[in-house]
């Protein structure tokens, strides 16, 4: 099947490809342009673990295809060494063991970015609840749940 | 996991949308059902047809008390008040619990109404509201009532040569009463049984269940069914002669509590 040419900013950054229509915007992202940061769990839309931001908003990378990301603005895990709230969340993750294995962490940090840009004032029951797209298979989810708190809390100016 | 080969195409405005579809492509709103399907190869186009740039495909306006929802106005968008009054109240909180926010912000209204799950959320509570899906076909807008347009297992009354244009929905009083509920065991699942009930001042209520394996059941007149929740729950679930004690159990249960939600409100 014919290849088409996709024009995408990454991170920041102008980048020209040329692709399949099929080809997944992971694969874009992981294959075409070595940022192997985002990660594949399911392809189909369940797991989260592939969470990009995408035209400024959280998306599946794994069913968003090729032609449907021509013009796009997209940034993963890697574009976010100089956003604030990600460090914060990187601190958080480390303090609470937010992590084992880490395959799900990137996509973690992006739903968990967007709870505490979008619900500020979210409580445990609604971190949970936001959280539910994004499948860890390692942590039981209690230290991925503290340290989204432990940040609002943080940006509330009240004690976690 | 990756799809079979397909093309894509992304036309400036619906005539040449309405020629690919003649040319039997598949529209592409969201992405939130077919990217799955693709990846799965449980569908192979041989060209999909973006619609997200065409103009108007998104955004809700109000107009002679009909609030007219653009097909491509997302579930986040809904969950976010892009729709006003007790409507949208309404609606937003429908929306919120459609799978999860990063599905939500490229799923739309008029995809999950067109893929016609029984178990989707707006499958089974947009026929509640009595309101029309706006085919558009070569030949213009055709309305069709909401409670006519799922057919089936994924199957709806749009024509081959029709997209879905817009939802029409009827503008809602303040004093508006609404019931609904989902049975899913986890946040974001599909429904294992869906009931909604609305009871707007004036006229008689009306009530759907729904996520059963067959279109919606629209009880154009819930009147009993306000007047005596649980008796009444029981009696038509009864007639719907399913085989499963289990999902019998959880339909009747949805019905009557969407029934009691409805009813609690005018205390
Ligand atoms: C992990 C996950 C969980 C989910 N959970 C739920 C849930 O709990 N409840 C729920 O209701 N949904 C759920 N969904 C589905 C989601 O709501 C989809 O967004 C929705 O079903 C499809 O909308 P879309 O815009 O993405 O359509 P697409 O996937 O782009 O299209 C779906 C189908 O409709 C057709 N189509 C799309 N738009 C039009 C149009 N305007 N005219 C004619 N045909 C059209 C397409 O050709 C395709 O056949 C879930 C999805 C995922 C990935
Ligand atoms: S890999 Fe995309 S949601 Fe699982
Ligand atoms: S840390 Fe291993 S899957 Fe979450």
């Amino acid at each position: 099947m014919s290849r088409m040419p996709i024009r995408m900013t990454v991170n920041g950054k102008a980048a020209e490809l040329v692709a399949e229509p099929r080809t997944h915007l992971a694969d874009l992202l992981r294959g075409a342009l070595l940022l192997t940061g985002t990660h594949l769990g399911c392809e189909h839309g369940v797991c989260g673990a592939c969470t990009v931001e995408l035209d400024g908003i959280p998306a599946r990378s794994c069913i968003t295809h090729a032609g449907a990301c021509d013009g796009a603005a997209v940034r993963s895990i890697e574009g976010f060494d100089a956003d604030p709230v990600m460090a914060a969340l990187r601190e958080a993750f480390s303090a609470e063991h937010a992590l084992q294995c880490g395959y799900c962490t990137p996509g973690m940090l992006i739903t968990a970015r967007d709870i505490i840009l979008r619900l500020p004032d979210a409580d445990e029951a609604r971190v949970r609840e936001e959280l539910s797209g994004n499948l860890c298979r390692c942590t039981g989810y209690r230290g991925i749940v503290h340290a989204v708190l432990r940040v609002l809390a943080e940006r509330r100016g009240t004690a976690p | 996991m990756k799809p079979a080969p397909f093309g894509y195409a992304r036309p400036g405005d619906w005539p040449e949308a309405l020629s690919l579809l003649r040319d039997g492509a598949r529209p592409l709103a969201g992405g939130q059902s077919l990217g799955p399907m693709l990846n799965l190869r449980l569908a192979q186009p041989a060209t999909v047809i973006d619609l997200r740039h065409l103009p108007g495909f998104a955004g809700v306006a109000v107009q002679d008390g009909y609030c007219r929802i653009g097909a491509g106005t997302s579930h986040a968008e809904i969950e976010d008040g892009a729709i006003p009054g007790r409507l949208g109240a309404i609606l937003a909180g429908v929306a919120r619990r459609i799978a999860y926010r990063a599905v939500r912000n490229r799923g739309t209204i008029g995809g999950s109404l067109a893929h016609a799950d029984p178990a989707a959320d707006w499958v089974a509570v947009l026929p509640c509201f009595d309101g029309a899906a706006i085919a558009l076909g070569a030949s213009g807008e055709r309305r069709i009532p909401l409670a006519d347009f799922v057919l089936g297992l994924m199957e709806t009354a749009l024509r081959p040569d029709e997209v879905l244009r817009a939802i029409e929905l009827p503008v809602l009083p303040p004093e508006a009463r609404w019931g609904h509920w989902k049975f899913c065991r986890k946040p974001g699942e599909f429904s294992k049984a869906t009931a909604c009930v609305l009871a707007v001042p004036g006229e008689p209520p009306r009530a759907v269940l729904a996520a059963l394996d067959m279109p919606p059941l629209v009880i154009a007149d819930a009147g009993a069914l306000l007047a005596a929740p649980e008796a009444e729950a029981a009696r038509i679930v009864a007639g719907l002669a399913l085989r499963d004690p289990w999902r019998a159990a959880l339909v009747r249960t949805a019905l009557h509590r969407a029934a009691l939600a409805a009813w609690e409100m005018e205390e």
